[in-house]
């Protein structure tokens, strides 16, 4: 068995470091070794979607990462979307079109969405559905979470929403 | 599952990767993307004593147009080729086609080296590269060696690599203006592998109105991407009509290799594979009539 490393990473705007085995995801490392257990894992090889987070703002599978891979990156997860009191705006989105009903794919989707409405926030339907078309959701027929996608751009159009995982 | 456990180097420059990749006789792997790699791992499928990343070696990432060539780096991912004013120039057909690798998640990670290394039979990019008569600049313990794509891409997950060599950079020939080109691929659900696929491109003698220079290829049917020289041949300067569809489509059929397993039988593959073909043809004799293109 290889050796623990350390690796200095920035999660949800603060820097940490952490002690891991090479061959840990970052899945794991973000619930087991960071306690951030919003970050969902379903299938581990790369398929469902559900662990999905972003790295320097783009849209990865946590679990075809490692952790030792995230060195000196900025990673933002499912907690970094709301605020201390409220939630986001694509949250809110999420809640008020019903966009989910047992929540287990729900993590991966809000940053899939995220990083695509960061990046392009008048992302059509047709885009909105493509990119969700990485995510395995087997609750709501996926139509209610393209509606909650759509209605949450003008957030981002006007910069409500600030992006997450850019690290300081 | 858990990845198995393995040893993890970071070299800063290929020579270094080399070497290591070297130290552990042929037990070793490097790491571009992994989003093949990582979940092989987690299956079992591979379990390497160590893992060479090749993250942190400078020039892998390079989209550069020389005089002759298009010369992308290993470690270009997909999404890198969408956002390429570059490459939307100099190889529109590459860039459809990596519209349909995997899904946006994936397309994040995933690198274009490590498509070609891996070489899965229904993998866009080795069909691209064949299709595009493209050259695989390697390396290795003797240094560098250019391979064609042609002789790169042996069979199923299998490629020329030797023990200890990496791919550094693809080269593709200069895209000419007005060249017609057809990508089309059908999976089961988006980001799926494909069933079977085609590329195709040519180039219209409007006047004519033939089309010269066809390279066509089929993936996703066999073990591995197929050119199909003798339609290829056929075509070549042929008057644009559905006669000559049917004959090339007839011969396409003779001509591919196909292979069944629990997605689609054999047969299905073919089949599917030479109606995308005759499709794709439809359309580019289309696009000489039209003048479009």
């Amino acid at each position: 068995m290889a050796d623990p490393r350390l690796v200095n990473l920035t999660v949800n705007g603060r820097m940490v470091a952490v002690s891991v085995e090479p061959r840990r995801s970052l899945a794991d490392c973000l619930r087991h070794d960071l306690r951030l257990t919003g970050t969902h894992i379903g299938c581990e090889h790369g398929i469902c979607g559900a662990c999905t987070v972003l790295v320097d703002g783009a849209a990865v599978r946590a679990c075809l990462m490692l952790a030792v891979q995230v060195e000196g990156r900025a990673i933002a997860t499912v907690e970094g979307l709301a605020g201390a009191a409220a939630l986001g705006p694509l949250q809110e989105s999420f809640r008020r079109h019903h966009a989910l009903q047992c929540g287990f794919c729900t993590p991966g989707i809000l940053m899939s969405a995220h990083a695509l409405l960061s990046a392009e926030p008048k992302a059509d339907r047709a885009r909105v559905i493509e990119v969700l078309s990485g995510h395995l959701c087997r609750c709501t027929g996926y139509l209610p979470i393209v509606e909650a996608i759509l209605d949450a751009r003008e957030a981002y159009l006007c910069g409500a929403a600030e992006p997450a995982g850019k690290g300081k | 599952m858990k990845f198995p456990p393995f040893e993890f180097h970071r070299p800063g420059d290929l020579p270094e990767a080399v070497d290591l990749l070297l130290s552990y006789d042929g037990e070793a792997l490097p790491l571009a993307g992994g989003q093949s790699l990582l979940p092989m791992m987690a299956f079992r499928l591979v379990a390497p004593k160590a893992l060479i990343d090749l993250s942190a070696i400078p020039g892998l990432d390079g989209i550069e147009l020389n005089g002759d060539s298009l010369r992308l780096g290993a470690l270009v991912r997909w999404c890198d080729v969408l956002c390429s004013p570059v490459i939307a120039n100099a190889h529109p057909l590459l860039v459809e086609a990596v519209r349909h690798v995997a899904h946006y998640q994936v397309r994040n990670r995933g690198t274009l080296g490590g498509s070609l290394a891996h070489a899965d039979a229904a993998a866009e990019f080795p069909a691209i590269c064949l299709v595009s008569d493209a050259m695989i600049d390697v390396v290795g313990r003797d240094g560098k060696r250019c391979i064609a794509a042609r002789d790169f891409l042996l069979g199923a997950m299998e490629t020329d690599l030797r023990e200890g060599e990496l791919v550094a950079a693809v080269r593709f020939p200069i895209w000419p203006a007005g060249r017609l080109w057809h990508f089309r691929e059908f999976a089961r659900r988006s980001g799926d592998f494909a069933l079977a696929g085609v590329a195709m491109y040519c180039d219209p003698d409007r006047q004519a109105g033939v089309c010269r220079n066809w390279h066509i290829a089929c993936f996703g049917l066999g073990e591995v991407a197929q050119r199909v020289d003798a339609v290829e041949a056929f075509l070549e300067a042929k008057p644009a009509d559905t006669a000559h569809i049917r004959e090339a489509v007839l011969i396409a059929q003779r001509h591919l290799v196909a292979d069944g397993d629990i997605h689609a039988p054999a047969g299905y593959r073919k089949a599917l594979a030479t109606e995308l073909l005759g499709r794709g043809l439809n359309e580019v004799f289309k696009a000489v009539a039209g003048g479009d293109g």
